[in-house]
């Protein structure tokens, strides 16, 4: 297998764009990955790409040129940036390709995300009574959680005052202002624990990365930034995902770590190793969890480390350095090719005022999303 | 392939029996015309049961039961469990698919662990949101949720704590 490099890296901001297309926010960030990797429409071999809610990813096409390239549409629920990474990872690392792009793009209406039972094979009574709701999913799985492990309501505020600290200083990021602790311990509370500002909210972006094979990197002068290892993986017996109308009481562990474990054996390193992360925040409660679950620290142990500052940029490792889900929102086919972007950008060293302070050699994502699944990705420079 | 559920469902709306044990309701205002919000997923009487599915190869149980009676028969589930988490639902759910009342008040919402069957999520009612706790007791009772456009009173599965409220 071929090592696979990023060359090029572009994003159309997160948020509310009016007038302008989930595709053609899609179309902007491959405009802007190209101009970055220097290189033409036409010189892009194949593309992996998706959305949520804004339709196929090939009709981008129309808006950057029909070049007959091969295209591939994804659609993999939260995974779909990751799976399209993964695509476009496996066509150059197998030989078959020197240059690719993966892309995703969404535009989502306002508000909560409103699923329909018949959409998960469920009966209409589970919406009908009120029981089909994502917030009551994330909500009762930390609280679980907290009282297990001893995780207080200030730590979940604390990922969430982080997160606003760090969008304030990303360009691309939706929520730009800083939150005090108060302001969001105190907010309108959701779903107990959880209070509006520890939520995300379902939003608009683009994100576009072009990879490239070793040759092709080295031709281009930016072979710097190398994927060691991109894994999806769905989820193993006795996983508590979302819409569960039961459980097993014989309990499993997530797809997060099993798609972690697969990630770090690929690389061939730990998560000890790791110098900056990017983990699926979609609440305050999920980035506590996924600490642990992608084994960047024991169960309970977050309680020490958000008290200690050791996830802010300038800590021991860095999370969510952009702000994550809670500041740049979720438009789903986009979300965890964010993700990526921020670290090619940190690797760079060009994050400005958010940029980590130990020099980072490896950066890490995750995303994870419905109906459990979870996609991992480690870089190094 | 996922399994489907679609035989809790051809029978409904249907009237529906609920005798005397029913603490929500006040029996000096009985539930006009109650029927349940789903045929298969509960029992009546001042005991209710709820009606789960066990794998007949494995003995897995799952609620509600997947319409495959080849793979799965219905078994009752035990009345009593702890609870295993639990939210309060503080906003009104979108319709569709909710169709709960349009006047809302926040509801408690929870897994049960029912021994040595399986976890169910489900309403709880008749608890104050603050003594809500990891690990109390609670048992399965039936619960009038709303009134459909005829004036039948739809009725849901739910937990309260053992002995009322």
């Amino acid at each position: 297998m071929g090592d696979v490099y990023i060359v090029g890296a572009g994003i159309h901001p997160f948020g509310r764009t009016e007038g302008r297309s989930g595709l053609q926010q899609g179309a902007y960030a491959v405009r802007q990955a190209l101009a970055d990797a220097g290189l033409e429409w036409r010189d892009i071999q194949f593309g992996y790409g998706g959305s949520d809610a804004s339709g196929a990813a090939d009709t981008i096409v129309n808006e950057l040129g029909l070049t007959g390239l091969q295209f591939v549409n994804v659609k993999n629920g939260c995974a779909t940036g990751g799976s399209a990474l993964f695509g476009a990872f496996s066509g150059i690392a197998a030989g078959l390709f020197d240059i690719g792009v993966a892309v995703g793009f969404d535009k989502h209406p306002r508000g909560a995300f409103n699923a329909l039972p018949s959409e998960y094979s469920l009966p209409d009574w589970y919406g009908e009574t009120g029981l089909m709701l994502t917030t009551q999913f994330f909500a009762m799985k930390i609280n679980r959680y907290m009282e297990a492990q001893g995780i207080s309501r200030t730590t979940l505020g604390r990922v969430a005052e982080k997160a606003f600290i760090n969008g304030a200083a990303a360009d691309h990021a939706w929520r730009r202002e800083p939150v005090d602790l108060e302001t969001i311990l105190g907010s309108q509370m959701v779903s107990d624990p959880l209070t509006k500002f520890m939520f995300c909210s379902p939003a608009e972006g683009g994100v576009a990365l072009i990879l490239a094979s070793e040759k092709k990197a080295r031709e281009l002068g930016r072979d710097r930034i190398r994927i060691k290892a991109a894994c999806v993986r769905s989820r193993p017996p006795g996983s508590f995902e979302v819409f569960s109308p039961s459980l097993d009481i014989e309990r499993g562990v997530s797809p997060t770590v099993i798609a972690a474990r697969a990630a770090f054996e690929t690389a061939g390193i730990g998560p000890e190793d790791i110098d900056v992360a990017q983990i699926q925040d979609t609440e305050s409660g999920a980035e506590i969890m996924h600490m642990a679950e992608n084994g960047f620290c024991k169960d309970g142990e977050q309680e020490e480390w958000l008290a200690n500052g050791w996830t802010r940029v300038d800590g021991k490792l860095p999370i969510n350095t952009d702000g994550g889900c809670l500041a740049c929102g979720e438009p789903i086919g986009a979300s965890g090719l964010r993700q990526v972007y921020e670290n090619v950008i940190q690797l760079r060293g060009a994050g400005g005022a958010r940029q980590v302070q130990n020099d980072p050699r490896t950066a890490y994502t995750h995303v994870y999303g419905a109906p459990g699944v979870a996609g991992v990705t480690i870089l190094e420079r | 392939m996922a399994p489907t559920y679609t035989f809790l469902q051809k029978n409904w709306p249907r009237p529906f029996s609920i005798v005397g044990g029913v603490v929500s309701v006040d029996w000096s205002h009985p539930i006009p015309h109650p029927v349940a919000i789903a045929d298969g997923l509960f029992t009546g009487g001042s005991q209710p049961h709820l009606i789960g599915g066990r794998d007949r190869e494995t003995g897995r149980i799952v609620f509600p039961g997947p319409d495959d009676a080849e793979r799965y028969e219905p078994v009752p589930l035990p009345r009593r469990g702890r609870l295993w988490s639990w939210t309060i639902q503080r906003f009104r759910p979108k319709s569709p698919p909710y169709i709960g009342p349009e006047e809302f008040e926040p509801f408690a919402v929870g897994y049960v662990e029912l021994p040595g069957a399986v976890i169910v999520e489900a309403r709880l009612a008749n608890v104050d949101f603050h003594n809500l706790r990891i690990g109390m007791e609670m048992e399965t009772i039936l619960l009038p949720f709303t009134t459909d456009a005829a004036g039948n009173s739809l009725v849901t599965y739910a937990f309260q704590p053992t002995g009322g409220a």
